[in-house]
Parts: structure tokens; sequence; C-alpha cells
């Protein structure tokens, strides 16, 4: 093929040509072989730049080009939609980077003219043996798997069900609703949680594009983007959910009683259970590990009461198989281990509580209905300290992050307390008060004008029981005054932490977490919702500490990207993939073992082992190719031949 | 004034703008109420260049090196090294704290060695 | 068995009743305490400069003598004692920066890696001894006794040289409940007694003395028990002096754990040292 090559040189405002001299440029490597056309430009990227490009294409019937100015990242995708348009296969046009890796990094006028030279060139060489590629088209599974029954996943699933699309929510709890559901009164409204939660609860159960399962758990993951085989394991209920009708009988006559997870062990319920009345399923399950029947070989007491019998204890947990095209996860958060902060008694103190316990006693369903008494001897406490950042902004001994909705629950918290024990008295102990939401200033700055709580500057050192009071090491850093303050409960606004089994999940998704376990998004501001892994998105917090109006705004985020992707016939995959020259694969293997993406198979092909591809699996990110010890393993338009020409171009004069 | 704060650093092997002000540290020092400064407060007094005040509070004699604050910042902050940096700015200026002559001779025969020793370990030169 | 001993300066002084009531308590165990020859001070208080190695020699040289009597582990009762030589070592331990200066300083001594262990008797006691075999030489009940353990700072902090949970230990009442006594929980027995400041501020350590028996005395104890020769006496000397400022202030005696041990596996009373406490243990006698 003769080689008619377009190189074109942007300025990009000053910050290539204050450093680079284009006119030098651009003469040298019209003089390249192979070069036909070279031309500089102020903004290549502009309009007017991208026409130019496109006039000169068709005039001078160029069939590759070169666009040198930024990075790809940045623009590859604009003038490789130039190429099209202008009839060029768009992986004849690549870019050189002579603004990140020349002009920004050098101040000497002369290298950084002849190091563009030689950028620009080894692009040359590379175009000169570019493939004209055509993009993967792949097969989409128009259904979502969507993981974890919290606000947040309610709201994807019902998003993505209402686009009629089909959905599969699974939950690993009996019902859905999560922390949510717990919750009391909500800041800054004071909307009660589950008045607004629970028809969302009940639209998800009516909603005929929606697949329920709870009590169940994804066990594992095959596949790939629109293409995903998941097995999720039903946990074993021993209810036969189709003939109970849920009439409680069983539950009633049940003589085991274990501490309730629903009501943060404030109370308790039976080891055949419905964990809380708004349930969605309202269907019992039987606590295996709690079950006298079980445990003992006797009882069965819930088998004889029910009429319809619906009790099975032969049952077995199952694992069904289900086909999927996207993946959001939103498997949400716990507290952290209240235990771990022995300072303030290491859960030892009954009445030095979590957020969460005390929104089960602020709410009107919970263990004390609404009143507020304490957990020791359920008396009023006269006197409640809230303190903040438990665990939470302490890099040393616990999180390092803000766990970023403790101020707000906190003040809230304080605000409910002081309207059921008007007589009452709440110190609210922070660092640095967060209100960062719309009217979540107001509501604090309310909290302490009216409600006249005190906010006491100082993080609290110690908590001790003395005489069935509560006593508090504290200072106010303001005054400067140390402070003995004896109360009669306290609160921990404790920090947050992803879900227990969230490592499991991103070893099954093969998708990436921090430090902390939080799941990492593709790009942490321009791609918030997406993990690194096509087809996996991420909601809620299991991603980082959220809000309810935050997680919502997330989770509907997510599912618009499932959508956006469902609105597409088939998906496109790059073909900058690996492939195989078989003539030279032994067969060896060593990349099968390397490919994160399990795109490498062994293949037995007319007697002899290969390695082959599965392209549409395959991220072309070269690992496979690097191992590769017969050189067999090639990537598409980045073959050695290319690299070496494209070296010898950067070394030679 | 910078020089003292590096050497305040230098001494004690503490970054004292890794202190957030929580306060922690003197909400669990047991001889606060001894203090005429808090403990956070000789930090905060470096952070803001008023290393002076910080040397002449009687706060960083009465601290022991109990090592409470130590083990609770949540920034990692060792302030009984920071406290010993500040002891150590006068006593290498030869300006002792105590004058040993002033323990009483039926005192000396009271206490335990432990207690003296420790005594003039931190409080003289 | 033969197990290596640091006592330290007050041990053979004013605390000879702590040293003496350990020997006998754990001859009956079977362990034989042997003192480590040619022993100097400890050097009391950790030198908390970063550029300050000399202090850190005495430590050192201790266990370097560890070394030279063909030991590598060594016991010690003191708290201060215990804490000066446990962080001297993991300094050694850590900074190899700081191990080549004081071993290039030392001329005689061969060069140290931080490689003895520096044990606690209570650490001892729990790992080596067990708290079970203990229990088996019980011989004496005690009863009427209500233990308030007393751990001051130097068994728990800093954090490299905690024997036990920093916040919540449990090791001496382990051995309490091992040795059959009662144990009361109560929340200042990680704080500090005011230490040193006994010398200059007896002031400031009235007012502790006063808070920690008070509390000790609310939660329903009626004995203190300690490891650290100043925290005994800060805690139980200077009782006169909260006498003498608060009138309704009641006295509670202040021992070692070792002299509670000694009394319940039954050791001689003339190793118990009943009269060099101010407060007289009159329970244990």
């Amino acid at each position: 093929m003769e080689q008619r090559i377009g190189v074109f040189v942007c300025h990009c405002g000053i910050n290539i040509a204050s450093i680079v001299r284009i006119s030098d440029v651009v003469k040298a490597i019209g003089d390249y072989p192979g070069v036909i056309h070279a031309e500089e430009y102020k903004y290549m990227c502009s309009e007017p730049g991208q026409s130019m490009i496109q006039k000169r294409i068709k005039e001078k019937k160029l069939n590759g080009v070169i666009v040198a100015a930024c990075s790809p990242t940045l623009h590859e995708l604009t003038f490789r939609n130039v190429a099209v348009r202008s009839g060029l296969n768009p992986y004849r046009c690549e870019m050189a980077n002579i603004r990140e890796h020349c002009s920004w990094v050098h101040h000497d006028k002369d290298m950084a003219t002849a190091k563009a030279i030689r950028i620009i060139r080894s692009l040359v060489e590379k175009v000169k043996l570019n493939e004209e590629l055509e993009p993967l088209a792949v097969s989409i599974t128009k259904r979502a798997l969507i993981i974890g029954g919290g606000i947040s996943g309610i709201q994807a699933a019902l998003d993505i069900a209402n686009a009629g699309y089909e959905v599969i929510l699974v939950e690993k709890s009996p019902s859905i609703g999560g922390h949510m559901a717990q919750l009391s009164e909500t800041f800054p409204t004071l909307d009660c949680s589950q008045c607004i939660l629970t028809p969302k609860m009940v639209e998800v159960a009516q909603n005929r594009n929606i697949k329920l399962y709870t009590y169940a758990e994804v066990d594992n993951i095959s596949g790939f983007v629109g293409n995903f085989k998941v097995n999720i394991r039903l946990k074993a209920s021993y209810v036969d959910w189709d003939k109970c009708v849920g009439c409680g009988l069983c539950i009633e006559k049940c003589p085991t009683k274990v501490s309730s997870e629903f009501e943060e062990n404030l109370s308790k319920r039976k080891a055949i259970y419905v964990p809380f009345p708004q349930a969605v399923p309202n269907k019992p399950v039987i606590d295996r590990e709690h079950c006298r029947y079980f445990a003992t070989g006797k009882c069965r007491v819930c088998e004889k009461v029910c009429e319809l019998k619906a009790i099975d204890f032969e049952e077995e947990d199952k694992v069904i198989e289900e086909d999927v095209g996207a993946i959001v996860v939103a498997t949400g958060y716990q507290l952290y281990d209240i235990q771990k902060i022995g300072e303030y008694g290491a859960g030892k103190y009954k009445d030095v509580i979590t957020g969460l316990q005390f929104e089960r006693l602020l709410s009107a369903s919970g263990p004390t209905g609404g009143e507020v008494k304490r957990p020791s001897d359920g008396k009023v406490p006269k006197r409640v300290s809230f303190i903040s950042c438990v665990g939470s902004r302490d890099p040393e001994l616990h999180k390092s992050y803000c766990s970023k909705v403790c101020c707000m629950y906190l003040a809230k918290q304080a605000m409910l307390y002081q309207h059921r024990v008007p007589k009452g008295k709440a110190t609210v102990f922070y660092i640095d008060i967060r209100s960062d939401g719309k009217n979540y200033e107001e509501f604090v700055q309310r909290a302490q004008e009216e409600e006249k709580i005190n906010f006491i500057r100082g993080k609290v050192s110690k908590v001790y029981e003395d005489n069935g009071e509560l006593v508090l090491h504290a200072v106010d850093t303001l005054s400067g005054e140390p402070l003995e303050v004896r109360t009669d409960l306290v609160v921990l606004g404790i920090a947050m932490t992803p879900a227990s089994d969230i490592d499991k999940l991103t070893k099954i998704l093969k998708i990436q977490s921090d430090k902390d376990g939080f799941l990492t998004e593709a790009h942490p501001k321009l791609r918030p919702v997406e993990s690194l892994t096509p087809g996996i998105f991420i909601a809620g917090c299991a991603h980082f500490p959220k809000d309810i109006p935050d997680t919502v705004a997330q989770s509907s985020a997510s599912a618009s990207k499932v959508m956006e992707m469902f609105g597409h016939k088939e998906l496109s995959h790059d073909p900058m993939v690996a492939w195989v020259d078989e003539d030279l694969c032994s067969g060896c293997g060593i990349c099968i073992s390397l490919c994160p993406y399990d795109s490498r198979v062994l293949e037995i092909k007319e007697g002899k082992r290969i390695a082959t591809v599965n392209e549409i699996l395959c991220e072309g990110c070269g690992s496979c190719i690097a191992a590769c010890p017969s050189g067999a393993s090639q990537q598409r338009n980045l073959q050695d031949n290319q690299l070496l020409k494209m070296t010898d171009a950067v070394l030679s004069e | 004034m910078d020089n003292i704060i590096d050497k305040i650093s230098d001494i004690s092997g503490e970054n004292i703008y890794a202190c957030y002000q929580c306060g922690k540290c003197s909400a669990g020092c047991p001889s606060v109420e001894q203090m005429d400064i808090l403990p956070n407060q000789v930090i905060r007094l470096i952070q803001i260049g008023r290393v002076e005040l910080a040397l002449k509070s009687n706060a960083i004699w009465v601290c022991a090196s109990c090592f409470m604050c130590s083990v609770r910042c949540p920034r990692g902050i060792d302030l009984s090294k920071i406290m010993e940096a500040l002891r150590e700015i006068h006593l290498r200026e030869d300006i002792d704290h105590i004058d040993i002559k002033d323990v009483r001779r039926e005192n000396v025969y009271e206490l335990p060695q432990i207690a003296l020793v420790a005594n003039f370990r931190k409080q003289t030169g | 068995m033969k197990v290596l001993y640091y006592p330290g300066c007050t041990l053979k002084t004013s605390a000879r009743n702590f040293e003496d009531s350990a020997k006998a308590s754990m001859k009956i165990l079977g362990f034989e305490l042997e003192e480590l020859e040619r022993w100097n001070c400890c050097g009391t208080v950790y030198s908390l400069s970063s550029d300050d190695l000399m202090h850190k020699l005495a430590p050192i040289r201790n266990l370097i003598r560890v070394k030279e009597q063909g030991d590598n582990k060594v016991v010690t009762l003191c708290s201060m004692c215990y804490n000066t030589l446990k962080q001297a070592n993991e300094l050694f331990r850590e900074d190899e920066d700081a191990r080549y200066k004081i071993n290039s300083f030392m001329e005689r001594e061969k060069d140290y890696e931080g490689d003895v262990e520096v044990i606690h008797m209570l650490t001892f006691l729990k790992e080596v001894v067990g708290f079970e075999n203990v229990s088996k030489k019980v011989k004496a009940s005690l009863s009427g006794l209500k233990i308030a353990p007393y751990y001051g700072c130097l068994l728990l902090r800093p954090r490299s040289a905690a024997i036990d949970d920093i916040e919540n230990p449990t090791i001496m009442e382990d051995l309490l409940k091992a040795l059959d006594t009662d144990v009361v929980d109560y929340p200042y027995r990680n704080e500090c007694c005011g230490s040193y400041n006994t010398v200059n501020e007896v002031g400031l350590v009235v007012e502790r003395t006063y808070k920690m028996v008070n509390i000790a005395r609310s939660s329903g104890a009626n004995i203190i028990v300690t490891s650290c020769p100043l925290c005994q006496f800060n805690l139980d000397a200077r009782q006169k002096e909260v006498k003498e400022k608060y009138y309704d202030f009641q006295e509670m005696p202040v021992v070692y754990f070792t002299q509670i041990m000694g009394k319940v596996l039954g050791i001689d009373s003339k190793y118990m040292g009943l009269e060099l406490h101010y407060v007289k243990p009159e329970l244990l006698i």
C-alpha cells in the first residue's frame, strides 16, 4: 500500500507552541518518508480544526493521519471520529502526544522541538503498519442484576424495571429495605423513614419486571459485559413461601428467642422470624443456627402449628443460574465494630450505644415504641451525650476517612431526643460540623438556636460507668476548659465501613476496592458510578459513606448507565486485542495464568495445544504479549515489528 | 521562630502540623487539672508560631510522659515527645526546672530512688 | 527452673518486699529468680528525644549483660525498669542508625542486635508458668479481699511496650482470679499516679491519689494492687498528705501483686514486708 500520511500539528494555544517550534516541526515532518502532507493549526480539536483535517483527507487522498497534540486519552476518539466522517478507517488515525510528553515537561525549546519531531516520527512508523480494524460486536442480554436490596438497590431496580428491562434483585437478608428501614426520621426534613421507604419496597414486590430473591447470595459470576452468568444461592428458609400466607402463628409459638439484628440487639426475635412487620416479602425464615430443632433434634413446634404445611425442615440451599447483561453492586455499609473503641468501653457498657441503636430507640416501631429508654434499666435518660468522629478521621487507630453522615444524624438525633424528652439535656461533642447538603446547615443551626442543644468542640477521650451514670472525660477546645461530663446515655457516631462480605464479592466480580474495602470507581470525577470492569456499576454506601439523597441519586445514575447500555442493539468492543500466531504458540499456558480477564484459553487444534484469545473478553492490557516466550502472542496495531520501527524512529537522528 | 519550630520537630521527631486540634489528648490527660494550658494548646501555640508561650507554660513540666495522649491520638502524634522537646529546649540552655538543693533531706530518705532519678532526669539538664 | 531476673534499684530498698515476695512465690511455683550479674541502673525514664542516644546506653548495657550471661530473656518486676528496657530494646530492633551509633560508642561490649526478650513478670506468669498452674498451688483463701488492680502507665504505654490491651487490660485480673481472689472493675486502673512529680509537686500527686483511692472504694474495692514501686509509693505513702487535706478520707492499702500471690501461695510472712507500707494491709496479715 502506498503510504499517504498526513500530519496535523496542534499549537494547543500556547500550551505546545510556547515551547515547541511548531513551524520547524511541520517542516521536518513534511519531509519524512511516507508523509505527503503536514500542517499546523492553533486548536486542532476545535470545529474549524476538525473540518480542516476532514477536508485534507479527502483532498489529498490520505490513508493515514497523525494528530500531534495532547494525550490520546483526551482526544483520540475525537480525531478517530473525524477519520470516520472522512471515509478513513479510524484505526489508521493516531495521536502523537507532544503536550504531556513534551511541551509541558520541558523548558529548552530546541530540545523540545527535536523531541516532538521524534515522537511524531515514531507515530508515522506505527501508522504505516496499522491495520484497518473493525470494532468487535457483542450481543447484550438486556437484564440487570442488582446486588443488595437497601434503598440503593431498590432505587436502581425500580428505575431499570420502569424503563422496561428485566431486573434480578438479590438481597442476603430475609427482607429488602436495608438500613433505611431501621431509621426513625430523616434529616433535614424529619420525614419518617419507613413511611417513604415501604411504598418503594412494595413497588419492588409488585413490579412485573423485577424478580426478587431475598435470603439469597451471589455465589459466582462468569462471562463478560453484556453476557454475564450468575450463580445465585437461595438459602434454605425451611418455609415454603408459596404455601405460607404470613399468618405468624409459627413465630408466636416458637420457643427460642435470639437477639434481633433489625433491632440492633436491643430486643429479641424468634428463631423463626420476619425481620420487621413491613418486611418484603412478608414471609418467615428459620434461623438454622439458633433453631431448637436443628440444635437438639427436638421441637418442630412451628411445623405442628402450621395448617398450610409450609414448614419444610428438609429444604436445602438451591443454586440457580441467571443470565444478565449488567450488574449494579449496592451492598451498602455496616458500622465499625464498637469493640475496637476501647476507651469508650469496647461495648461493655450497655448505655454506650451506636447511632443505629439510637435510631431504633427513636423509632415508633422500635423496641420501646419510640420512647427513649436506655438499654440498661429502661429509664428515660435525662441527659444524652452524642460523640462524633468515633473511629472516623482517625488514620492512626481506625479509619482515615470522614463517614460523612454522622454530623447530620447526630444533630437530628439530638433534636428528636429533645422533642421526645423536652426537659432532657442533649450534648453533642464534635470536632468539625459537616453540613454540606441542601438545607443541612440550616438544620444544624436550628438544633443549636431553637433546640438549644449544647455543641461542644472537643473529642471525648474516655467513657466509663460510675454508679449508674456514665462519665465522659472531655475538653472544650474553644474555651480551654477540661470537662468531666456526667450523662445517662452515650450515642456514638461510629464509622461506616463496607458490608462484611465485600471482599468476597469483589473477588467474585473481579472489581477493585480501596484500602478500606469501598468499591473503586472508574474515574473519581467523570465516571463515578462505573467500576473498572465493563458492565459492572456501583451505587450507594458500597462505594463510600453517603446519605439517602446522595445514595438515591447515585443509584439512579447507575441505573441510567445500565439503560444507556441496554439502549444499544449490540455492544462494540475495541479491536486492539491480543491475537495468537498459532504456528509459533507452543501451548505453554503462561498467558493463561497472567490474563486478568480470563480471555486466554487452551484449546486443542489439530492435535496441538494452542492458547487462543477470546477477543470479547480481552481488554488489550498486553500482559500476555510481554510474557509470551515465543512471540506468538501479539496485539493488533501494537505488533512487535511496529514497536521496533517506532523505537528506531525515536532513536535515529 | 521557624528555627525553634524545626528544633522542636527535630528533637521530638513528630510532625506538629498533623494535629487537627480535636482535643482528645487534653480530654484524656490525667494531669490536665494541674496544667495552666491544655496539651492541645501546647501544640496549637507551636502551630501558630507562639512557641515562647508554650515554653513558659507549666504544662510541659507537669506532663510526666504517661503516654495516654500518644496512644489515643487519631493522628498518631506522640505528644509526650513534643513535651519532652520543649523541656529539652530549656534544659539544653542549662536552665533547670528544679533546684536539687530544694529537695528536703528527709524526703530523700523517704522517696523511692526511681522517683528522684526520674525527676532529675526530666527536670534538670 | 532458673529465670534470669533484673531487679532495679528500688527493689533493693523501699520496695524490697516486692522482690522478696516475688522470689518466694516463684520458688513455690518451681522457678528460681536468678539475679543478673553486674546490673546497672535502667535509666528510670526512657529518653523521648530522638537525638538523645546517650541515655539509652544504660538500658542497653543491661541487655548486653543478659547475653554475656548466656541468656536471651530477662524478667523484670518494676514497671519502670520494664518500660525503659523494653523501649530501648525496641529502638534497637527498629532503628538501624541508632543501633549502629550506640554499638560504635561502646568500646568493650559486643555489638547488640536487640535480640534479648524483655518480659514483665505478669507476662511470664501468664505465658511461661501458666495461670492454671498458679491456680493449682493456691493454699490460702483470701476471702474479704476486694482487689482493684492498678496498671498505671508503663505496663501499657507506649503501644510498643504494652503487655496487654491498652484500654482494657485483663492480665492482672486474670492472675488475681487464678489466685482465687475477688477483683473489682474500676475506671482509673490505667491512668497515671503523677509519677515523679511526687518529688516537687506533692499536691498534684495528692489529688491523683485521693481520686484514685476514692473511685476504687466506690467501685467496691478495699485494696489496690500494683506492679510499680513508684505507683505504690504515691498511692500508699501519699495518703498521709491526702488525709491532712481531706479529713473525711478513708485509707486503703496498696500492695504488689506478688504479695497477694505470696499470701495465697503460702510464703513465709517474713517475705511479705508489710512493715514497709504506710497503710497497713490488715487483710494480708
